[in-house]
């Protein structure tokens, strides 16, 4: 599984990052997490509000910093 | 200096806003949980509300005798008094405003996602466009952290430069926040007149640079975005229980981030009222003096401060003999450009659409503080 955590660098985004990381760690799944801020490949995922959650392609939450319980959703 | 996207980020944070869409009795259980306990919320919101002056005044009062019993060297404890019953009464009266304000607009903004914004934009032309874009600008929830990719987005959209620049312009500035503040220390007649030129400025300022036709002053990488429109999110339906909740959190989210804003303006706020003399400010950003307009402005515009910190400070200086008109395109410029935000936008927009940008909007607000000054 590969997810990435896409976000100019704000609190918000570093946040987010943090809660993919524990609920990765706590679902026990292999999953590479990936923080990406580079402007052009967020733009290209079309997501225009930070922090976004990708996960295997697939835009799963934008503009806010999902909660734990929504990434471990996610996962399965 | 930028302390925080305070004013204009809804982040929200912990709550499961999905979760409880599953079930269909669950969503009606908190419906009616929600009903039940808003409800006398509301009722006692508003009866601590009515009763803030008489309890502001007593407590000022009854605080400085206590004070100048024990401090003789206090003296004539007017001004003090003065300033003491004018932070008892304004702190809260302001926070209590901001709470009730920022939970409906949160409600409000749960509707406007910046993808459905985006939508509603595509395609539309100039003109209506501009006024769409900064009518919407005050319900989409905005980060200036998230200016360019929503830059972007708005522009694979289609959606013209000069609409994307109402938006731009709009979304910080005409406020939940502004207008709270404006109200709670003005009344509702500046808030309104506030927000109308607000929302002018953003319309006039954006069809303008639309008309200056400057596509090519972007970044070349922007012209090289293929958005995948399959790509885009679509949101989860939310339940109304999930509205609430969004509501909350902003007031979590913001409330927790504004109020020492708020309670160190209204203590300088405060500090003014009771000391400085009446008219002081007369002579330097009365009305009288032609240059203070531009002035403000310039010394506006690198700044940035939210609207939170500034407001109360701009309710003393206007209370001492500043012109209303000065005063509020100080604040416009504070809010609407700044340092920081142009950083930002600089990955997206070449130097000379930058430049344009900012005059065209200072200039706007120039117009703005001279319109006020004759008519107030």
């Amino acid at each position: 599984m590969k997810i990435k955590v896409l976000g100019p660098g704000c609190k918000k985004c570093h946040e987010t990052e943090k809660i993919v990381k524990e609920a990765v760690a706590e679902a026990g799944v292999t999953a590479e997490v990936e923080y990406v801020t580079d402007l052009a490949e967020i733009a290209r995922h079309g997501i225009f509000s930070t922090p976004a959650v990708v996960i295997d392609g697939n835009v799963k939450s934008t503009g806010k910093i999902p909660s734990k319980g929504e990434v471990l959703r996610w996962l399965k | 200096m930028r302390t925080d996207e305070a004013e204009s980020c809804i982040g929200l944070h912990g709550e499961d806003v999905n979760a409880i869409a599953y079930s269909s009795e669950h969503t009606r259980k908190w419906n009616l949980k929600y009903g039940l306990i808003g409800v006398p919320m509301l009722v006692a919101w508003w009866f601590v509300y009515k009763s803030l002056e008489p309890f502001a005044g007593w407590l000022a009062r009854h605080l400085v005798d206590l004070l100048s019993a024990h401090f003789v060297w206090l003296g004539n404890t007017q001004h003090l008094t003065s300033a003491v019953e004018f932070f008892f009464y304004d702190t809260p009266k302001v926070l209590m405003l901001l709470i009730l304000v920022v939970f409906g607009v949160g409600i409000i903004r749960s509707y406007f996602t910046p993808e459905r914004t985006r939508r509603i934009l595509a395609g539309k032309r100039e003109s209506a466009g501009n006024v769409l874009a900064a009518l919407l600008g005050i319900v989409t929830p905005f980060c200036s952290c998230s200016a360019v990719p929503l830059f972007i987005g708005f522009l694979t959209a289609s959606v013209p430069l000069g609409v994307t620049f109402s938006f731009l312009i709009s979304a910080p500035m005409v406020n939940e926040i502004a207008l709270v503040l404006l109200y709670g220390l003005f009344g509702w007649k500046i808030a309104a007149i506030y927000m109308s030129t607000g929302l002018i400025i953003a319309m006039l300022a954006g069809w303008t640079i639309g008309r200056l036709k400057m596509e090519h002053h972007l970044e070349d990488w922007v012209y090289q975005i293929q958005v995948g429109e399959s790509g885009v999110y679509d949101e989860e339906r939310k339940t109304f229980a999930d509205r609430i909740r969004f509501g909350l959190e902003a007031v979590r989210d913001i409330v927790g981030k504004v109020w020492i804003y708020v309670i160190v303006g209204i203590a300088v706020g405060a500090g003014i009222h009771g000391y400085v003399p009446e008219g002081y400010l007369a002579s330097i950003m009365g009305k009288g003096a032609w240059w203070s307009v531009p002035v403000a402005v310039l010394i506006g515009i690198p700044i940035y401060s939210n609207a939170a910190g500034i407001i109360p400070v701009v309710s003393a200086l206007i209370e001492k003999g500043a012109a209303m008109g000065t005063v509020l395109a100080f604040m416009m410029s504070v809010v609407a450009i700044s340092f920081p935000e142009t950083v930002i936008l600089r990955k997206v927009l070449k130097p000379r659409l930058i430049m344009v940008f900012t005059a065209v909007v200072a200039v706007g607000i120039i117009i703005v503080g001279y319109l006020f000054n004759m008519l107030i």
